[in-house]
């Protein structure tokens, strides 16, 4: 079963480069010693991965992916560093790009450039599907702040969903820094998110700022470039995509995967927890246990933590006291030594579901012997919760205080947008907010 | 990758320009070592092969052909022939096609409406067939940069002229104009009328206007050097207090790197006896243009395009004035002494005396701030300062997080990084506040009216219009600055039922 990436605007690609990466890294260059598992096991956890991600044509393996943007500049740096890695490539004929910018913005990107490439960009998807045994679904990576990313990724993904009606669609959103990459990042993240609700099945959400803390406080990262917050996007991303089992032996496909995870068509936000996170130096010293992971994990949970350090252990499963994050589904990748014996019923706990939920069905969990990016033990949680509620929130307190002053609308008139647009999506999010909130 | 065409009207104008093309081709020659003709240096020159008598244009291909001949993508315009002679008998000659320039003799008296209705209607055809020729050879242009004075007669007039044009004939191509605003003594009497009557034109159709400042000043006694300005003078003073031997153009050994500051020309085509006492203001103006289109020209983690600018900088469709500054103005050659600190450069930025007109941006409020840092800088270096002078400076309650970065890997030539803010400040009202002041002291009196109202088809109602859009400008302005300690109150949320 395989899956096609799509890669739109430059944090796309950028993203895509370092996932790709990791995976092959991950997969291809790792030492059978360090695997944990038999020699045959191993060839078949390659293979699956192989065919999951990566093609082999012309004698070299080359990633399932569609790279899109606007001006040449990144796709090719991508390509350059793939090829640089030697372990695998990026399809030349798999490319599209104009010479003009979409200027981040959001109407630049949806309508005017939606129009203009989407049959050209829907011709190498359709390639690109085309050469998959057994297509799963596609895996579209994108930003919210820029022009690009959310503009044409949302018409996209509009069309790839009329397309392709059976497949399913999972976006990963990266939110930006909630001081100024972009000064209309938030027209364009509320704009986004509201088209893709209605054309994706899952939107997995990553926020600048907790990866750059990642970076800082855990891996010790003085100086902190793109392509570190990068790497650590990526490794999350591959945690959870690489190929894993469930109790009864059936494979996480991305079918599979979302038909857990989003049970309601109104609740689509999905966000990841990784544990653990170290710098190379430190990860020959330590020594988790499982219990701990699990004990670690599910305080991140419940507090709404984004990394181990930090958790306010405060927060308690109780409906008096402080607050805790409620979930509608969450899904636990176990990967390493002795993934059998570890005990996950805390997450099967029925407070921390919505009542009308029967909380056993709330979790599933997949697991893998074979050890993930030298971690001995690794844990990803992903989750269907209210976690991004307060970042939603704040994207949609600071558009719609932009909005009422009017400033910047001109610009998206230019386009094509009418506020009458700018009004449903606003609409549709509080909707969004409210059903969140509601849990 | 996009290209752009830069008009250079007038004196000011093709002097700033001139000491444009020179830096570019410093900047792209220090970087471009293997001479190949690559997407980053067709973003302004063209490739030639000039064995033909009109040379032929020789596309960027695959990006492996190496570089014959380069000619600028300019047109250089001026109604009186010394400034671009001496272009064209300079050493950049060989970069101008004589196709490009469009001259007279008289000049225009330093009077708009001889400029801009006279001479315009004279040289419309000319000019648009010009504009219209270096636009064909361009595979994807994307916006004009015109470049021009507001006090005098040819810059004002016939810059304000062209700018009309460029919006008729290509309104989807961005215009981003570099306008050198007069003093307050300024020579010229006239100077406030050309200025209001080109600024309503600068509203109505420019994209974006960046305000250079032109003061008159008699500097510690040396000589006096007709039209500079004032802004551009004191920071090139401070550079040449950081190293006295800086203004006598000896090599230094003392603090300053050699042609590292902003000033210089040094490494240029123009040798040190050739340049004239007033480059270093120019050179200033045209490193502005430089780094501003540094990130769509190069490679970088965080790319920022010309449009990206238009677009998170101007919310309303008026308010086009960005002030701007720059650093550091110099780097330290001394290694001894460690680097001026990268949150050194990040201060500087927002104080006045690093802007290029003579405002103080932090007692004013922001609408808008973009930082585009070139060279070794990390995005958590520029979100560590931007929380760092979050505190110190005044944004508007709607846009209170209204930064815009752009991270280019490549460093300007001499230094190992450095940032160029464009704001979208309310502190450009003063200035403003003050023309008009200029302006309707002589207006009262109908003061040289006779002079403009000559001309064919202009009008005395071209003056009273010009004030009203003059005056719409700095009220907008105003309203929004008054909102700096009380925000208005803003509606509350959807909700939903």
């Amino acid at each position: 079963m395989s899956v096609v990436t799509l890669q739109m605007g430059q944090c796309g690609n950028q993203v895509g480069g370092q996932f790709f990466n990791m995976i092959a890294r991950d997969t291809f260059d790792q030492s059978l010693a360090k695997c944990n598992v038999p020699r045959q096991t191993n060839q078949q956890f390659i293979d699956d991965v192989c065919e999951r991600f990566f093609s082999q044509e012309e004698g070299s393996l080359k990633a399932r992916a569609v790279m899109v943007d606007m001006e040449p500049k990144v796709i090719a740096m991508t390509t350059t560093e793939a090829k640089r890695s030697g372990l695998f490539q990026y399809n030349n004929k798999q490319q599209f790009c104009q010479k003009c910018g979409s200027g981040n913005n959001w109407a630049h990107g949806f309508l005017v450039h939606g129009s203009k490439c989407s049959q050209q960009v829907m011709d190498l998807i359709q390639k690109e599907a085309e050469k998959c045994d057994r297509l799963e679904g596609f895996f579209t990576l994108m930003s919210l702040a820029g022009g690009t990313g959310s503009g044409l990724g949302a018409y996209i993904t509009q069309c790839v969903r009329d397309e392709f009606p059976h497949s399913f669609i999972m976006n990963q959103v990266t939110w930006p820094f909630y001081t100024g990459e972009v000064i209309v990042q938030n027209y364009n993240a509320v704009l986004t998110l509201s088209h893709l609700y209605q054309s994706s099945d899952a939107i997995l959400i990553v926020e600048n700022d907790q990866e750059q803390k990642i970076c800082s406080q855990l891996l010790n990262i003085k100086k902190i470039s793109f392509s570190d917050i990068n790497e650590v996007i990526g490794h999350k991303l591959a945690s959870f995509l690489q190929p894993a089992k469930s109790n009864n032996l059936t494979s996480n496909h991305l079918g599979e995967m979302l038909e857990h995870l989003v049970p309601h068509p109104e609740y689509k936000l999905l966000t990841m927890k990784t544990i653990p996170f170290m710098s190379e130096n430190n990860i020959q010293y330590s020594a988790y246990q499982w219990p701990g992971l699990v004990k670690h994990l599910t305080q991140m949970l419940i507090a709404n933590a984004s990394m181990e350090e930090g958790i306010d252990w405060g927060v308690k499963l109780s409906s008096t006291g402080l607050a805790y994050n409620k979930s509608m589904a969450n899904s636990l990748f176990l990967r390493g030594l002795d993934v059998n014996t570890v005990d996950v019923s805390s997450f099967k706990d029925g407070r921390l579901y919505p009542s009308w939920l029967p909380s056993e069905a709330c979790l599933a969990s997949w697991t893998n012997q074979r050890t993930f990016n030298k971690y001995e033990k690794s844990a990803s949680l992903v989750s269907n919760s209210q976690t991004p509620l307060i970042s939603l929130n704040h994207v949609i307190d600071k558009a719609w205080s932009m909005f009422t002053s009017r400033a910047y609308v001109h610009q998206y008139i230019k386009h094509g947008l009418a506020e009458e647009d700018f009004l449903d999506s606003f609409a549709c999010l509080e909707q969004v907010i409210k059903n969140y909130k509601d849990l | 990758m996009t290209q752009s065409i830069v008009v250079q009207v007038g004196q000011c104008g093709n002097q700033i320009g001139f000491r444009f093309w020179d830096l570019a081709l410093r900047e792209h020659s220090s970087l471009n070592k293997t001479g190949l003709y690559d997407d980053a240096v067709s973003s302004f020159f063209r490739n030639v092969d000039t064995r033909y008598s009109d040379p032929a244009d020789i596309p960027v291909g695959h990006g492996l052909g190496k570089i014959k001949d380069l000619k600028a993508r300019a047109v250089l315009i001026d109604m009186e022939e010394g400034v671009v002679n001496e272009i064209m008998k300079g050493p950049l000659r060989g970069v101008f096609d004589y196709k490009q320039l469009i001259t007279d003799v008289s000049g225009a008296g330093n009077n708009w409406a001889i400029g801009h209705k006279m001479y315009g209607a004279k040289y419309k055809e000319e000019i648009s067939e010009t504009i219209r020729r270096a636009a064909e050879l361009c595979d994807c242009l994307q916006c004009f940069f015109v470049i021009h004075s507001m006090g005098g007669g040819t810059g004002s007039g016939l810059g304000s002229f062209v700018l009309n044009l460029l919006h008729e004939e290509y309104p989807d191509i961005y215009r981003f104009v570099m306008a050198v605003y007069p003093s307050h003594e300024d020579d010229v009497i006239t100077s406030p009328y050309n200025s209001v009557l080109a600024m309503r034109q600068l509203t109505d159709n420019a994209d974006c206007v960046l305000p250079v400042e032109n003061q008159c000043e008699n500097i510690h006694g040396k000589t006096q050097i007709f039209g500079e300005m004032q802004a551009l003078v004191d920071i090139v003073n401070k550079i040449n207090q950081a190293n006295p031997k800086l203004a006598e153009r000896k090599s230094s050994r003392g603090h300053v790197k050699a042609g590292s500051a902003i000033s210089t020309g040094d490494g240029g085509i123009v040798k040190g006896k050739d340049e004239k006492p007033f480059d270093s203001m120019n050179n200033i103006a045209a490193n502005v243009l430089l780094n501003m289109t540094s990130s769509a020209r190069f490679e970088g983690s965080l790319n920022v395009d010309l449009n990206e600018i238009t677009m998170n900088l101007v919310p309303f469709p008026k308010m086009h004035y960005l002030v701007t500054s720059q650093t550091p103005l110099y780097s330290v050659s001394d290694v001894h002494i460690p680097p001026r600190r990268l949150d050194q450069m990040f201060s500087d930025a927002f104080s006045k005396d690093h802007q290029l007109i003579k405002a103080d941006p932090k007692h004013s409020l922001y609408l808008a701030c973009a930082l585009m840092v070139r060279g070794k800088v990390e995005v958590s270096d520029i979100r560590r300062n931007i929380e760092r002078l979050q505190s110190s400076l005044k944004f508007i309650h709607w846009n209170r997080d209204g930064w815009k970065t752009g991270l280019c890997n490549v460093a300007p030539v001499g230094q190992p990084y450095s940032l160029l803010t464009i704001a979208n400040n309310t502190c450009v009202h003063h200035t403003f506040s003050g023309l008009r002041d200029r302006f309707v002291k002589l207006y009262k009196r109908k003061a040289h009216i006779h002079h403009y109202t000559h001309v064919d088809n202009m009008e005395i109602e071209d003056f009273s219009e010009s004030l009203e859009s003059l005056t719409s400008v700095i009220k907008e302005y105003e309203t929004l600055e008054k909102q700096i300690n009380n925000p208005a109150p803003s509606l509350p949320r959807l909700q939903v039922i």
